[in-house]
């Protein structure tokens, strides 16, 4: 039986950070916020640097609730969007060039966010992971959870729905 | 004296993450506050289109959530948040301001209970609706 030879690790690796920073890299809100995506394999953690800009007390001081809510929110819809290309990566319909190009699908749009705030956010840096709970056609539900030093103890978690693109551009 | 919008507008440029939004109170009343955002192009999340993503919407309407606590008559202080639920009904207008209008309808010794909406120049279909319960604590902390 012949298996066809695995492609050079290089070449995966490149074609899927090409992907994931183009999915994200061109959200001026992303990087308003410096948001960056730590990948490993197909999962991603998302990584939001402390700056004084996210502050919303300055007595504590604590994160700003508001800024808390949009890390969960990029890390719901990178999250979901990753997921959706990864399949279509992975088979090669969605070559390194078209990718390069910009040839991605819309990024779902929020139907509805639930943010739960566990524990205040210190102020130091803070990571996220989305978690597709459903994935359809026309609706997907992901929740996600952000933490800080400690990954059993996070400080915030959220859940939502999300309205998928339009399949074929 | 001086007035409650002024008071909360000192509040608001205190606030670091506010100030880097480009928060600005426009009303303050007895459990009510009205906060707007004006449109810049670090707040775009979709690059295409233009339009100002959802996580600086909600981040001007948990401010203002928090605005309309702390100016609760029974309100003692300090707030913070425990859930905020949005419900994004439309896209907000590229190049438009959003305005957020929150009210503290309830509030017990420890939670009170917010509600809100964001509207850019129609205000007759709001871009988001959100609901959310805050803390209530006293600024000196409790001897508990």
């Amino acid at each position: 039986m012949t298996r066809k030879r695995p492609e050079p690790v290089q070449i995966v690796k490149q074609r899927r950070d090409a992907a994931l920073a183009a999915l994200a890299g061109n959200v001026p809100y992303i990087a308003f916020l410096g948001i960056t995506f730590d990948r490993r394999g197909d999962e991603l953690t998302a990584v939001l640097p402390f700056a004084d800009k996210l502050i919303g007390n300055p007595v504590l001081p604590a994160l700003h609730g508001g800024a808390t809510a949009a890390f969960l929110e990029v890390t719901s819809i990178i999250g979901l969007s990753w997921a959706m290309l990864w399949d279509d990566l992975e088979s090669g319909a969605l070559s390194l060039d078209r990718v390069e190009a910009g040839h991605l699908p819309r990024l779902p749009k929020t139907i509805g966010l639930t943010v739960d705030y566990l524990r205040s956010g210190l102020p130091r840096d803070a990571y996220a992971r989305a978690f597709v709970t459903r994935s359809g056609r026309r609706y997907a539900s992901v929740r996600a959870e952000a933490w800080q030093d400690n990954r059993a103890r996070p400080f915030a978690q959220a859940s939502g729905q999300f309205l998928m693109p339009a399949q074929d551009g | 004296m001086i007035d409650r919008k002024t008071l909360a507008q000192q509040f608001m440029s205190a606030l670091p993450h506010a100030k880097a939004l480009g928060l600005r109170v426009t009303h303050v009343g007895d459990a009510e506050a009205e906060i707007e955002m004006a449109y810049a192009p670090h707040l775009v999340g979709d690059p295409e289109s233009g339009v100002v993503h959802g996580g600086a919407v909600s981040a001007l309407m948990d401010t203002c959530c928090g605005a309309a606590v702390m100016s609760h008559p029974d309100s003692p202080g300090a707030t913070a948040t425990i859930d905020l639920r949005i419900d994004y009904m439309r896209a907000a207008t590229p190049g438009q301001t959003i305005r957020a209008r929150a009210q503290c309808y309830h509030i017990t010794r420890f939670v009170a209970f917010v509600r809100a909406q964001a509207l850019d120049d129609n205000e007759t279909r709001p871009v988001a609706q959100a609901t959310g319960t805050f803390t209530v604590e006293s600024k000196t902390k409790d001897p508990t």
